[in-house]
C-alpha cells in the first residue's frame, strides 16, 4: 500500500454498500445518497434485499445491499457495476463480487472472515488471502475491532456497539469521497434525539472511520465526483413508492376531493399505504383493508360517494382485485389502481423487480373489459404518472391501473419540487344538480358518464354489475343494448388518446435505422445504452411508453420511420405481443430478461449492437 | 339530520319486483320501507349496497341511493361508502350465501371494526339465485341439489359468528313479522355502530318450510320468544313460560306458576350488558328445546371505526403544520441549486 492515496478523478462513480440484513445497510446507503445530493451531485439508488427480514445470518441468501450511484453529470440509473464495494462480511463479498468493476476498490471488515463466517459463506479458503481476488483494489480493515475501541468508554452493550459498525465504513467512504460528515450527524441527532448515547456512540463511530481512512492513508483510491449541472431549484429526494403516494395526493387537492385509499401491505408496494396513513393532516383516509379484494371494494365504495379513489398493490393482489376491476367498469366509477410490479407468478420474487403483469393490466378480466393503463419510468415521475392517471380517471370517468415495479418504487433520485399551481387543472365529471339525472347519460366528447354523489337530493338512482340500459341505467339484458354499451365503455377507453400527450423520441426525430421501444421501470437503463451508443455514432433513437392503453395516437407514424424496431422489457415480451395485436403491420424484434433485476446498460447496448 | 314525514311508497322505486310470489324477501322489503318512513331521514341520505343473491336485488326497488356489487362484498364496499361519507345512512342487504360464505372474511372484520351501518342477513339457509345448493347456514344433513345425500358440514348461527367478532348490535326477526323487522331495523340504524340483524326468510321455491318448526301458526308462540331490553323473558300463548340460569350456567326453560317458580325468577334481558355470555347463550337458543330468540338482543355502546377515522384526521389537522400538498412537498430535507 503506498503512503499516499492517488486521487481519481470521475464523472461518476458507484458504490455499493453490502452486509447480513442486519448490519444496517439501507441505512448506510442511503446516508451516503442524502450527503451526495447535498453536495450537489445528481444520485440514484437502489436497495437489494432478501424477501426475508432476518434471513440466516452471515449466508449468501442474507445479504442486504445498497447502490448509490453519484454522478457530475445526469444520472439515470443506479450504475451497472460498482467502482467501490463494502463488504462487511464474506457472504456479502461473495454475493457481490460479480458486480464489482474489474480493478474496482473492495472494502471488507477483515475480522468478519472468521472460518465460521466463510463456510457460511460457501467459501472453501479466505479470498482476502489466496490470491483470488488480486485483480480488485483490495482494502482491509478491522471494522469490527476498531468499532469496539472506539467505544471502549461508552456504557453500550455489545450487541448496540457492533450494531454501529456501519458507520465506521460510512465513514471510511465519506473520506474516500470526500464528503463531510455533518449530515449523517445530524440525522443521528434527530433520529435519537430520545437516545443520546446512541447518537453520540454511532457519531462516533462515523467519526473513527473517517478519521482512521484520513489517517492511515491507507485507501490507494481517491475520489473526487464534481457537483452536477442540474437545473436550478429547491430539490429533495424521493423514492417511487413516495411519489406516487404524493402525486395521489396532488391530483386530489387539484380535484377538490378527499382521497381515500383501501389496500392490503403487500411488497413492495406497502409504503405507499405507509406513506398515505401518515397523511391525515392533509385528510387523507387510509384504510388497511382484511384482504386484497377488501382494498379495492372499500376503494370503490368510497369512489360512489365522491372520493378520489385508489388501492395500491403487487401482481398477486391485482390477481384477487380482478373481479371487482370489473364492477369498476361496468359501474363506470374512477378508481385508480396502483400495481407495483414484482417477479412472478404467484409468490415469484417479491422484493424483485419485473414488468411482467403489463397483460394482466391489459387484459385480466373476464368479459369486454378495456381498462386504461399508464406506466411512471422513473422514481420521481411516479408523481406525475400517478397524478396524471387520477386525472384522467376522474375526468373520463374510469377506473385506471398505474403500473410501476419495484425497481421504481425502492429506487430514489433527487427530484425538483414542483409547485402546485404548475400542475394541471383537474375536473371531475360530476352531474349538475337538478332533476332528470340519468346516470348513463354521457358526455359526447369523452364519452364519460357523470358521477351523481349520494347524499345530493334528487339524483337518486341505482348502478351495479348487471348490464345497464343505455342512457336510464335500468338493468337490461337487451341483446342490441349490450352490443352498444360494449362498445361505448371500449370507444370510451380508446378516446382518451385524444387527451394523453404525443409519444416523444429520444434520437433521430424523423426517423433512423433502429428504435429502441421500451415502457415504465427500463427507462434509465434504456436511456442510458442509446445515449452512449449514440454517442459511439450509432443511428439509433429510443421511444419509451407511459401511456400504454390506450397508446399516443403518433405511435404508429413513428413507427413507420423507422428500419428495425426493438422492444425491450423485463418479461417475454409482452409489451410486444400487445404492439403486435394493435400495429401488426411492423416487425418486432425483442429484448427480454426475467432474472428479477434491472437491465444493464452493457447488455442492452451489447444486443442493439447485434442488430 | 333533518327529519321529513315519508309514508313506505315513497321508498318504493319504479322497478318492477322479481322476486318470486311468495318469497320472504317481498315481506322483508315492505318492513325495511316502513323503517326508513318512520325513520324519516332525507332519502337521498340512504345509500341501500347489496352484494349478490336473490335479496341482493333489493336496492334496485328502493328509491334511494344504491348500489348492486359483486357476490360477498357488499360489506366491504359499505365499508368505503360510510367511511368516505359519514353523512350517509349504509343499509347492507345480503344473504346467508352473501355475507356468511364467499363474503364471511369481510363480515366478520365490519363487525370487528364496528362501522357505523346496518346489516340485514336474510337468511333463507339455501341458494336460491343459483337453484337450490347449501348454504353455510344449512342445518346439518339437509339434501339439496349439492348435497343430496344430506350435508356433512355444521352450519353457522350468524348471531354465534356476529358474537364471536366482537358484536356491539345483533337482532332477528322473521319475515312474516312486518311490525317486528321494522321495528328492529329502526333500532339498528338508530345504533351508533354496526348492526347486524338476521331475518329468517322463507325460499319457496327451494327451501320451502325451513323455519316452519318457528313459524307455524300453532307453534310460534312456544317457539319464539321476543326479547326487549328492561323486560322479563316471558314466552308463550299464555305468558306462562320463561327463562332462568340454571345452577350450572345454562338457561332453562321453566313454567311460571309450577314447582314455586313465580315471576320474579325469570331473567329480565340487559341487551346493553357489555359481557356477551347471556347474549351468546340466547342467539344460540334452538327450537323444540328453547324458543328462538328474536328483537334485540344485543345493543351495546362503543367507538366506531369512522368516527375514530375522523378524530384522528380532526386532531392530524389540528397540530400538523402541513396544510396542503405544498407544504408537504417542501417539508422534510431539501436543498437548494442555485
Amino acid at each position: 500500500m503506498s503512503q499516499e492515496s492517488m486521487i481519481i478523478e470521475k464523472q461518476d462513480v458507484v458504490i455499493r454498500f453490502s452486509g447480513d440484513s442486519g448490519d444496517g445497510m439501507q441505512l448506510t446507503g442511503q446516508q451516503f445518497s442524502d450527503t451526495s445530493a447535498l453536495f450537489g451531485n445528481d444520485v440514484s439508488t437502489f436497495p437489494d434485499y432478501p424477501a426475508e427480514i432476518r434471513a440466516p445470518q452471515g449466508t449468501v441468501g442474507g445479504v442486504s445491499g445498497f447502490q448509490v450511484h453519484i454522478g457530475e453529470n445526469h444520472i439515470t440509473t443506479p450504475g451497472d457495476y460498482a467502482d467501490v464495494l463494502v463488504a462487511m462480511n464474506p457472504a456479502a463479498l461473495k454475493a457481490n463480487l460479480r458486480w464489482v468493476k474489474k480493478s474496482g476498490t473492495l472494502i471488507v471488515d477483515t475480522d468478519s472472515f472468521t472460518d465460521k463466517n466463510l463456510e457460511k459463506a460457501g467459501y472453501t479458503s479466505n479470498p482476502l488471502e489466496d490470491h483470488s481476488i488480486t485483480e480488485y483494489n483490495l482494502v482491509s480493515v478491522n471494522i469490527t475491532k476498531l468499532t469496539q475501541e472506539a467505544l471502549k468508554d461508552s456504557n453500550l452493550d455489545q450487541k448496540s456497539v457492533l450494531r454501529s459498525k456501519n458507520m465506521f465504513a460510512l465513514g471510511i467512504t465519506y473520506w474516500m469521497f470526500e464528503r463531510s460528515i455533518e449530515h449523517t450527524e445530524e440525522f443521528f441527532n434527530t433520529k435519537f434525539c430520545n437516545k443520546p448515547t446512541v447518537a453520540e456512540a454511532n457519531k462516533l463511530v462515523l467519526q473513527a472511520g473517517y478519521n482512521y481512512a484520513s489517517n492511515v492513508h491507507a485507501l490507494a483510491v481517491h475520489f473526487k465526483v464534481k457537483p452536477a449541472d442540474i437545473k436550478k431549484g429547491k430539490y429533495r429526494n424521493i423514492t417511487g413508492n413516495k411519489a406516487t403516494a404524493w402525486g395521489l395526493m396532488a391530483a386530489a387537492e387539484k380535484a377538490g376531493l378527499n382521497l381515500f385509499c383501501g389496500s392490503y401491505p403487500i411488497t413492495p408496494a406497502t409504503e405507499i399505504l405507509h406513506e398515505l396513513a401518515l397523511r391525515k393532516d392533509l385528510k387523507v383516509k387510509s384504510y388497511q383493508a382484511e384482504d386484497e379484494i377488501a382494498g379495492i371494494c372499500t376503494a370503490i365504495g368510497a369512489s360512489y360517494v365522491g372520493n378520489l379513489a385508489v388501492t395500491t398493490t403487487s401482481g398477486p393482489g391485482l390477481a384477487l382485485k380482478t373481479e371487482a376491476c370489473g364492477l369498476a367498469i361496468m359501474a363506470e366509477l374512477p378508481l385508480v389502481i396502483v400495481d407495483v410490479q414484482r417477479g412472478g407468478p404467484s409468490t415469484g420474487l417479491p422484493t424483485k423487480t419485473e414488468q411482467s403483469d403489463l397483460l394482466q393490466a391489459l387484459y385480466g378480466r373476464n368479459g369486454e373489459s378495456p381498462m386504461p393503463v399508464v406506466a411512471a419510468s422513473t422514481p420521481a415521475n411516479c408523481f406525475d404518472y400517478a397524478f396524471k392517471a387520477a386525472k384522467i380517471a376522474l375526468e373520463h370517468v374510469t377506473p385506471v391501473i398505474l403500473l410501476t415495479d419495484g425497481f421504481l418504487a425502492n429506487g430514489a433520485q433527487p427530484w425538483l419540487i414542483p409547485a402546485m399551481k404548475d400542475l394541471p387543472e383537474i375536473k371531475p365529471k360530476i352531474a349538475p344538480e337538478g332533476e332528470g339525472y340519468q346516470p348513463y347519460a354521457r358526455d359526447p366528447e369523452t364519452l364519460a358518464r357523470f358521477w351523481a354523489l349520494p347524499g345530493t337530493k334528487g339524483m337518486e338512482h341505482r348502478i351495479g354489475g348487471l348490464e345497464k340500459m343505455d342512457i336510464t341505467g335500468a338493468i337490461s339484458y337487451v341483446p342490441e343494448n349490450h352490443q352498444v354499451m360494449t362498445d361505448l365503455r371500449d370507444e370510451k377507453v380508446k378516446r382518451i388518446a385524444n387527451y394523453i400527450t404525443k409519444q416523444e423520441v429520444f434520437g433521430n426525430d424523423n426517423g433512423g435505422k433502429i428504435l429502441v421501444v421500451g415502457w415504465g421501470g427500463t427507462y434509465g437503463h434504456l436511456y442510458s445504452a442509446v445515449k452512449e451508443l449514440r454517442a459511439e455514432g450509432k443511428n439509433v433513437s429510443l421511444a419509451h411508453f407511459n401511456y400504454i392503453n390506450p397508446l399516443p395516437l403518433n405511435t404508429k407514424d413513428i413507427f413507420s420511420k423507422f428500419e428495425k424496431i426493438i422492444v425491450c422489457e423485463l418479461n417475454l415480451g409482452q409489451f410486444a405481443a400487445y404492439l403486435r395485436t394493435q400495429m401488426p403491420e411492423f416487425n418486432y424484434y425483442q429484448y427480454n430478461k426475467v432474472a428479477g433485476l434491472p437491465f444493464t446498460i452493457e447488455e442492452i447496448k451489447n444486443k442493439i449492437n447485434t442488430l | 339530520m333533518a327529519k321529513i314525514e315519508y309514508t313506505a311508497k315513497d321508498f318504493k322505486s319504479d322497478q318492477e319486483v322479481r322476486w318470486c310470489p311468495g318469497c320472504g324477501d317481498h315481506a322483508i322489503i315492505n318492513s325495511v320501507q316502513k323503517a326508513l318512513a318512520e325513520l324519516a331521514y332525507p332519502k337521498e341520505s340512504w345509500a341501500i349496497i347489496s352484494g349478490i343473491g336473490c335479496s341482493s336485488r333489493f336496492p334496485y326497488y328502493m328509491n334511494t341511493y344504491g348500489f348492486h356489487t359483486i357476490h360477498g362484498r357488499a360489506s366491504a364496499i359499505a365499508s368505503g361508502v360510510k367511511n368516505a361519507n359519514r353523512n350517509l345512512n349504509v343499509l347492507q342487504i345480503s344473504g346467508d350465501g352473501d355475507a356468511l360464505a364467499i363474503g364471511g372474511n369481510h363480515f366478520i372484520h365490519l363487525i370487528r371494526r364496528n362501522v357505523d351501518m346496518t346489516l340485514v342477513l336474510c337468511n333463507n339457509e339455501i341458494y336460491g339465485l343459483t337453484k337450490g345448493q347449501y348454504s353455510p347456514t344449512t342445518k346439518l344433513g339437509t339434501k339439496t341439489k349439492t348435497s343430496p345425500y344430506g350435508t356433512i358440514e355444521h352450519p353457522f348461527n350468524p348471531g354465534e359468528l356476529s358474537i364471536g367478532a366482537q358484536s356491539k348490535f345483533f337482532a332477528r326477526s322473521i319475515d312474516v313479522n312486518v311490525a317486528l323487522t321494522a321495528e328492529v331495523v329502526k333500532a339498528g340504524v338508530e345504533h351508533k355502530g354496526t348492526s347486524v340483524i338476521e331475518v329468517l326468510q322463507n325460499c319457496v321455491i327451494f327451501a320451502d318450510g325451513v323455519h316452519s318448526a318457528i313459524t307455524d301458526k300453532e307453534l310460534k308462540d312456544e317457539r319464539q320468544i321476543v326479547l326487549r331490553h328492561g323486560e322479563r323473558m316471558i314466552f308463550g300463548k299464555n305468558k306462562d313460560k320463561g327463562l332462568k340460569l340454571a345452577d350450572a350456567g345454562h338457561l332453562i326453560v321453566v313454567e311460571i306458576g309450577k314447582n314455586g317458580i313465580t315471576e320474579e325468577d325469570i331473567l329480565v334481558h340487559d341487551a346493553h350488558n357489555p359481557n356477551p355470555f347471556m347474549h351468546w347463550m340466547l342467539v344460540n337458543m334452538k327450537a323444540p328445546d328453547y324458543p328462538v330468540a328474536l328483537g334485540v338482543i344485543r345493543d351495546v355502546e362503543a367507538h366506531t371505526y369512522d368516527e375514530a377515522l375522523e378524530e384522528q384526521i380532526e386532531t392530524a389537522r389540528a397540530k400538523s403544520p402541513i396544510k396542503c400538498m405544498d407544504d408537504l412537498l417542501n417539508s422534510g430535507d431539501t436543498w437548494e441549486i442555485k
